[in-house]
């Protein structure tokens, strides 16, 4: 081949990059137009998913631009590692574009285009570029380039205050990740070459230094914290629910399914290769804000009522299983166990390109509910897969992946994970083999409420009768909506039933990462059984268990439908009762009861039933206010003493500001006397 | 032929004097009167001036001198005459501090100053080294001006003042600044002028009064 890998991506970045110049000369009102300007990005996609397959099986490439500073210019290497996020960004990236193109035709007319083409191709370009910076300078232009035009993305609809609001939130977690990670950088590449010169700024630099202990725990602590911020872990998950609702939804399916990955590409690249991992108690932590996040994000997504809000949460849950795995991993490699640390990091990374794919799909789906019925409420829609058969099949695919069902793709990493977690009875010390196992059943109890999660939303936005007139009236999406979904249903079910071919994809990564890789022995039918580690503890094969429920599920279909009998619609468990309306249903809140009791203290939760106001007799109540509030304690916790201090601090520098021109010649006054007799 | 022992006399009894206007300028109630010192203080200021350009041989100080005496005696003074006619602004001067306590602020400064100006002195051999400190305390005699004053037309007097001040420093300590610097410090002056004229208008139609007191209103209150 002529052209290298690394060249196929940095053409793909320069396309994205072309498309964001001229979007502002193009009239974007013509829908042809405006497609264009969504196809070209889709394009730039798959060359640059060319390219990171390209990069699995090369050696890798590196390539400077003389760009930038003088003295710095841009380094960029693509190495497996960097070619497998790229395979997740530009795959999701191709699919969410498609589905763009039909997606923003609905704003044609009412608000200018312009400025989210130029960002949307700019956040492209910058995720893609981040995976890529083989220097410190480069990385943080890029991850700078990804973070505000994603600000801008998410404000897009900024007419609305809540939205503003939400965008502002994200920017200032953003910069305070950004900062640390640069501080980390700092420290590294400090000890690498000093502070006089630059030199230890590429990354190739920096891997060659080694640290000394208390430098590398620092520098490991401020970039996984900067990078938990990017990556929305408890407690810095809050821009997450905030910012996703205010986004467009492709917007959130990129930024769901692919920007917070590329905070744990960051994570991956600092700990395993610049710094190494030096303590096992690094790992330990990942992992326990890994479990922490899970549980926490899932049980939040279980009590919520605003689909989009229920994904961003989930999100939150779906990084802590992929941090589990990286944390995992760590702790495996620290007690050199590169095999089960290999097992381990090959569940996280399948879980980053899992949750990519089914995330964008339900988050694209979420944006056909919310484009049909303008409605964001779950509690108000209902009914709707007789009106959106596609939308509807797609979602049921998308929720099953979530939930981890074989034989979609969300059940083998989930499955590798617990692997990981189950065989890590090996490590030399007691008390963390007794702590291990609790966390394997935190995770179990994760995976289970995710089903009961996505159970609410399928049955609570599909099933059942629609409650509002809103949702009386929806329909399915036009064609390219429909096929971005497709597109990403199928590469779920794909990478579900033959996950052998992504992890032996992958096993150069870890190779290269933890020095060994799983699927170490070849197997006579290694296409067809995913083993981990040995056969006799434990194997699946998703395409058997696929033919298995399509012999069992056809089965049935076929006896129960072998002769042709009478079918009657009747109301639904009317109990001879004729009047049942819509309101009778189970709704979001009343499904989530249960666990709100159970779990009531997690929350913080505010309840209001209030009978009528009117003397009526008791007997004939006519209607009855319920107000549920629910609210997360991170926020009083964490984050209200802090904005509470920095209106205090404010109001006492207020004070200063007296409005009165002779206090403030007073002040100058009084420095001036102060210097001339200090000094 | 003067002797330089002759002129740094006269340069002192020069510097007292402006210092003396300085105070004055401190301590005066009418507006008025205000302008009156503060034009003899120009004229002090233009004298010495000229007077240190002729022991010293410089040329470009009789053009700063000249410059002083043009703007700072007649044109400035005509303009802020200007504005109080226009605006009718002949009433006493208001106070923050009473005229006593101000007076011995301006002695403390006095003192600071010379204080302050001690190594300097010792350091530098020109002759007129000993009025850098009543330049230093012209300066923030000006300054404690606008500070003790309400009304905007004294304000702008005590800033002229302290331009006085930095200038006299400027040739007391250096024999003056390079002359390009000096036609540019005086073009600012006028031009500050016109503008203070302009901004005292927009301030009474904003307020209905020069009293800066009332700019407290357009603070924020939460």
């Amino acid at each position: 081949m002529s052209v290298s890998t690394i060249e196929l991506v940095v053409t793909a970045i320069s396309m994205l990059m072309a498309t964001a110049a001229l979007a502002p000369f193009i009239n974007l009102k013509r829908p042809f137009l405006l497609n264009l300007t969504f196809y070209i990005p889709a394009i730039a996609c798959v060359i640059a998913l060319a390219g990171g397959i390209g990069a699995l099986y090369s050696p890798e490439q590196t390539l400077v631009i003389p760009m930038g500073l003088p003295d710095l210019p841009f380094n960029l290497r693509l190495d497996g590692l960097s070619g497998f996020f790229i395979i997740t960004i530009a795959g999701l990236g191709a699919i969410v574009s498609i589905y763009s193109a039909g997606y923003m035709q609905s704003y044609i007319g009412k608000r200018s285009l312009a400025s989210f083409v130029v960002f949307y191709n700019l956040f492209l370009a910058g995720m893609l570029m981040v995976t890529v910076a083989d220097d410190a300078f480069f990385f943080l232009i890029s991850w700078e380039v990804m973070a505000i035009s994603s600000f801008f993305l998410v404000a897009f609809e900024d007419e609305n205050a809540a939205n503003r609001k939400a965008a502002l939130l994200y920017v200032v977690v953003a910069h305070v990740g950004a900062m640390l990670i640069l501080l980390s950088f700092g420290i590294i590449a400090g000890y690498t070459s000093g502070f006089d010169d630059f030199s230890g700024y590429t990354f190739e630099a920096m891997r060659k230094s080694s640290l000394p202990l208390p430098l590398a725990t620092a520098a490991f602590f401020l970039a996984f914290t900067g990078f938990a911020a990017k990556a929305g872990v408890v407690p810095l998950h809050v821009w997450l629910p905030e910012a996703h609702p205010a986004a467009p939804s492709n917007v959130s399916a990129l930024m769901s399914g692919v920007m917070l990955k590329t905070a744990i590409y960051g994570i991956i690249r600092v700990t395993f290769d610049i710094i190494h991992i030096q303590q096992w108690w690094w790992g330990g932590v990942v992992l326990a804000l890994g479990l922490v996040s899970a549980i926490y994000g899932v049980l939040f997504a279980y009590m919520e009522n605003d689909v989009k809000r229920l994904l961003a949460y989930s999100s939150v849950d779906n990084i802590g299983i992929i941090l589990i795995g990286l944390g995992l991993s760590m702790m495996f490699t620290s007690f050199s166990n590169p095999l089960l640390a290999s097992l381990a990091l090959t569940a996280s990374l399948l879980h980053v390109i899992n949750h990519a794919m089914f995330k964008g799909l339900l988050f694209m789906g979420a944006g056909a509910i919310v484009h049909a019925t303008h409605e964001k409420d779950m509690e108000k829609m209902g009914g709707l897969i007789h009106k959106m058969p596609a939308t509807a099949a797609f979602f049921l695919a998308g929720c099953m992946a979530i939930s981890s069902l074989p034989p979609l793709n969300g059940f083998v990493s989930e499955w590798l994970t617990f692997q990981a977690f189950l065989m890590s009875t090996s490590f030399p010390n007691r008390v963390l083999n007794l702590l291990i196992p609790l966390g394997a059943a935190l995770m179990a109890l994760t995976a289970a409420l995710t089903a009961a999660t996505f159970v609410k939303v399928y049955g609570v936005v599909f099933l059942g009768h629609p409650r509002t007139q809103h949702a009386r009236e929806p329909h399915d999406p036009g064609f390219t909506m429909k096929l971005g979904m497709g597109l990403a249903t199928s590469a779920c079910v794909l990478m579900g039933v033959f996950p052998t071919v992504v992890i032996e994809a992958l096993g150069g990564v870890t190779a290269s990462l933890t020095g060994a890789s799983i699927e170490t022995e070849p197997h006579p039918y290694h296409w067809l059984w995913l083993v981990p580690l040995n056969a006799n503890r434990a194997s699946y094969s998703a395409p058997i268990v696929l033919l298995g429920m399509v012999v069992f599920v056809g089965g049935a279909y076929f006896l129960l439908n072998m002769r042709p009998r009478n079918t009657r619609k009747a109301p639904l468990w009317d109990c001879g009762f004729e009047k049942m309306t819509s309101r009778m249903q189970y709704s979001s809140s009343s499904f989530a009861m249960p666990i709100r009791r159970i779990l009531g203290f997690v929350f913080n939760i505010r309840e209001v039933t209030r009978p009528p106001q009117s003397g009526l007799v008791r007997a004939h109540i006519q209607n009855i206010t319920y107000r549920l509030r629910i609210r997360d304690r991170v926020w009083n916790m964490a984050y209200q003493p802090v904005a509470d201090a920095s209106f205090w601090v404010a109001r006492q520098a207020g004070k200063l500001q007296h409005g009165r021109i002779q206090i403030y010649i007073l002040y100058s006054f009084a420095t001036i006397i102060t210097l001339l007799l200090l000094l | 032929m003067m002797t330089a022992e002759l002129a740094a006399r006269i340069n002192s009894i020069l510097a007292s004097l402006i210092l003396l206007t300085a105070f004055g300028l401190l301590v005066q109630r009418r507006i008025y009167a205000m302008l009156n010192i503060f034009a003899w203080q120009g004229l002090f200021l233009s004298i010495s001036t000229a007077l240190v350009g002729y022991v010293s041989n410089l040329q470009h100080l009789y053009v700063s001198a000249f410059l002083t005496l043009t703007l700072k005696v007649f044109v400035l003074p005509y303009i802020l005459y200007y504005l109080i006619v226009k605006l009718n602004i002949w009433r006493e001067v208001e106070e923050i501090v009473n005229i006593p306590s101000t007076m011995l602020i301006g002695i403390l400064l006095v003192i600071l100053s010379y204080h302050v100006t001690t190594p300097i002195r010792e350091m530098s051999v020109l002759m007129t080294r000993s009025t850098l400190a009543v330049a230093l305390s012209t300066v923030m005699l000006g300054m404690l001006v606008m500070i003790v004053r309400k009304k905007a037309v004294t304000q702008i007097i005590g800033f002229l003042a302290m331009e006085n001040g930095l200038f006299f420093a400027a040739t007391s300590a250096t024999y003056g600044m390079p002359m390009v610097v000096e036609l540019g410090v005086a073009l600012d002056i006028l031009i500050a002028a016109f503008i203070f004229g302009i901004f005292f208008f927009q301030i009474r139609t904003t307020f209905d009064s020069l009293d800066l007191g009332e700019m407290e209103k357009l603070k924020e209150h939460d």
